[in-house]
């Protein structure tokens, strides 16, 4: 791993309404480190904090306890984290309820506008942004967002983070609610831009088919803590400890353990069905 | 379209392991739909025709899946069934009543109840027991009754640990259980649920399947579950595929699946199972079709 992380995390601790009855401890004493350029997932049950982690990352909310630098700056420091808006995009569960402009060309500009680039950068940077969501420009720009489906209503949204090229590009749930086909077709722009522009990726998601076909590396929430962390095939490889957290491994991994169970030797590292093939191919073709 | 008629319990050559539900016996039709046009807008700037001649008829007691890609339909299929839209052309009936005479809305709607995709859209109060109360309360019912349902749809959806949080103070999974919740409490003959697993974990989404599962064996609830996981619709007795606003195809799981040209074009995933199966067929090996959970995958490779 990179000896100089983009993203380190020290002990954090986030409580939700502290001192009123509500209060909820939501991370406690998570420590993790993602290195430039890495495509990272944050994985775990419903309620187990990786939203609030991941929003610790763009400033949003600041750390209870605990440290966490960002791109160098120091987020527990106000003014060092006021820039960092421009360095990290943060897309929000369903990004496409923030629509809000007339068209869709001020919504993707919004972002570089408040950057304080001008008029012909904006709109260089908007039609790249659209282009990279797979959206023409020239059809798009001018329509109102609320007469696009709810599939291009995402990826204007996604745009008008893209827009700003971020350096760390954070997206909590991005295909949620899409087809597989449109869960597809946005991973694989998400990755195009990625590589393209060289920028660190942090993915939540509840997907662990998506999780196990795009991402590096893991980090795994329970109830607030950082249970495991490591490469995404030694994470998926645990399939027991996962079940335990009301995870589980992608289909063809759990298929190879329940013919592993059935006492069948196969690798259970699996990750893809192509992979499951690969694996049960060479199984019948030994018998 | 393509019809196929389940006819009994599935005669396919592997043993079931209980992964398929039983098919049911009751004929007795609960919604039927015939040559169903939808069209948004008519008449006015951005008309646009959601659905085009759907005939299809659901059983009582029935689960039934309904599939396809964005667009296809799905959405505005379903919200027929409660007549929150009623028909441009054609009719629905549901109970055997019209969906098109204002005066059956409400005995439609007390008998079919929607969960739809987004739950802060259908959460109104504070505290979450509450929110699963305030259906119910506006029944009449006696306050003893209007608590036992309230229980029994906390502890349906394992929400009896929270129900004292606020809504705004859960998790996106939460909330989906408990806008669930909130439906069940009103004890319909029919629960419809438009993709409520999208948001939800693998065990939040285990869970609510064989919640589903469980109250539709119960006999008591038709289910219809609008879903993308193709190893949830592979659960079901039937499914219905859309695209582009039609019916392309229905049959019982195993038939529907079996259909990969059909399916290819509309690119619309199998099942794990069934895609493992077909990537085996394809390297020479004889995997029958119709394999559709990884268990029926798991025996017929240690039969062999």
């Amino acid at each position: 791993m990179n000896n100089n992380p983009i993203i380190k995390v020290e002990n954090l601790t986030h409580i939700y309404s502290p001192g009123t009855p509500f209060q909820v401890v939501s991370l406690e004493g998570i420590s993790l480190e993602i290195a430039r350029g890495e495509f990272f997932a944050v994985i775990g049950s419903t309620g187990s904090g990786k939203s609030t982690l991941v929003q610790h990352f763009n400033g949003i909310l600041a750390p209870a306890k605990g440290k966490i630098w960002v791109c160098g700056a120091d987020i527990s420091d106000k003014r060092q984290r006021r820039d960092l808006w421009r360095r990290v995009g943060l897309v929000f569960q369903q990004p496409e309820q923030q629509l809000f402009e007339e068209t869709v060309f001020d919504d993707v500009a919004f972002g570089p506008r408040n950057m304080g680039f001008d008029q012909d950068e904006v709109k260089r940077r908007v039609e790249k942004a659209l282009q990279q969501m797979g959206l023409d420009p020239a059809t798009v720009s001018g329509v109102p967002p609320f007469r696009l489906s709810g599939g291009m209503r995402r990826k204007v949204a996604i745009a008008g983070v893209l827009a700003m090229t971020p350096e760390v590009l954070i997206l909590d749930e991005p295909a949620a609610g899409l087809d597989p086909q449109g869960r597809k077709q946005l991973m694989d722009l998400v990755e195009d831009f990625r590589r393209e522009e060289g920028v660190t990726m942090v993915l939540v998601t509840h997907n662990m088919e998506e999780a196990a076909l795009w991402t590096d590396r893991m980090a795994v929430l329970d109830k607030g803590r950082l249970v495991m962390e490591g490469s995404t095939r030694e994470v998926f490889n645990k399939a027991g400890e996962l079940r335990a957290l009301g995870l589980n491994v992608p289909a063809p991994a759990q298929l190879m353990c329940k013919l592993r169970a059935a006492g069948k030797q196969v690798r259970t590292d699996v990750l893809t069905n192509e992979e499951a093939v690969e694996e049960i191919a060479r199984l019948l073709s030994e018998t | 379209m393509r019809e196929f008629k389940a006819t009994g319990p599935v005669s396919n050559t592997l043993e079931s392991h209980g992964s398929r539900l039983t098919t049911h016996d009751s004929n007795e039709i609960f919604i039927q739909v015939k040559d169903l046009v939808h069209i948004y807008n008519r008449g006015k700037r951005g008309e646009f025709r959601a659905l085009s001649g759907v005939s299809l008829e659901i059983k009582k007691g029935e689960f039934l899946a309904v599939v396809g890609p964005n667009g296809s339909g799905k959405s505005t299929l379903i919200m027929h069934f409660n007549a929150l839209l009623t028909p441009t052309e054609g009719e629905v009936i549901v109970g055997g009543l019209d969906t098109r005479d204002p005066r059956h809305i409400w005995e439609i709607r007390r008998q079919v109840g929607i969960v739809f995709q987004n739950p802060d859209n259908q959460i109104v109060s504070s505290l979450l027991e509450e929110d699963v109360a305030f259906g119910v309360e506006n029944l009449g019912l006696p306050p003893e009754e209007v608590r036992e349902r309230v229980e029994e749809a906390l502890s349906l959806t394992g929400l009896s640990g929270v129900r004292d949080r606020p809504p705004h103070l859960l998790s996106g999974g939460q909330k989906q259980r408990l806008a669930v919740a909130g439906v069940l409490a009103m004890c319909p003959a029919c629960l419809v649920l438009d993709e409520p697993s999208s948001m939800l974990d693998p065990a939040g989404r285990a869970e609510l399947m064989e919640t589903l599962v469980r109250l539709n064996r119960s006999g008591r609830v038709t289910v219809i579950l609008v879903t993308h996981f193709m190893e949830d619709a592979a659960r079901a007795d039937k499914i219905i595929v859309m695209n582009e606003g039609r019916l392309v195809l229905t049959g019982p799981p195993d038939r529907v699946f079996a259909e990969h040209a059909l399916l290819d074009e509309i690119n619309l995933a199998l099942p794990a199972a069934a895609e493992i199966s077909r990537g085996l067929r394809r390297r020479g090996f004889p995997v029958p079709d119709g394999i559709l959970s990884l268990d029926d995958l798991v025996s017929f490779l240690c039969r062999r």
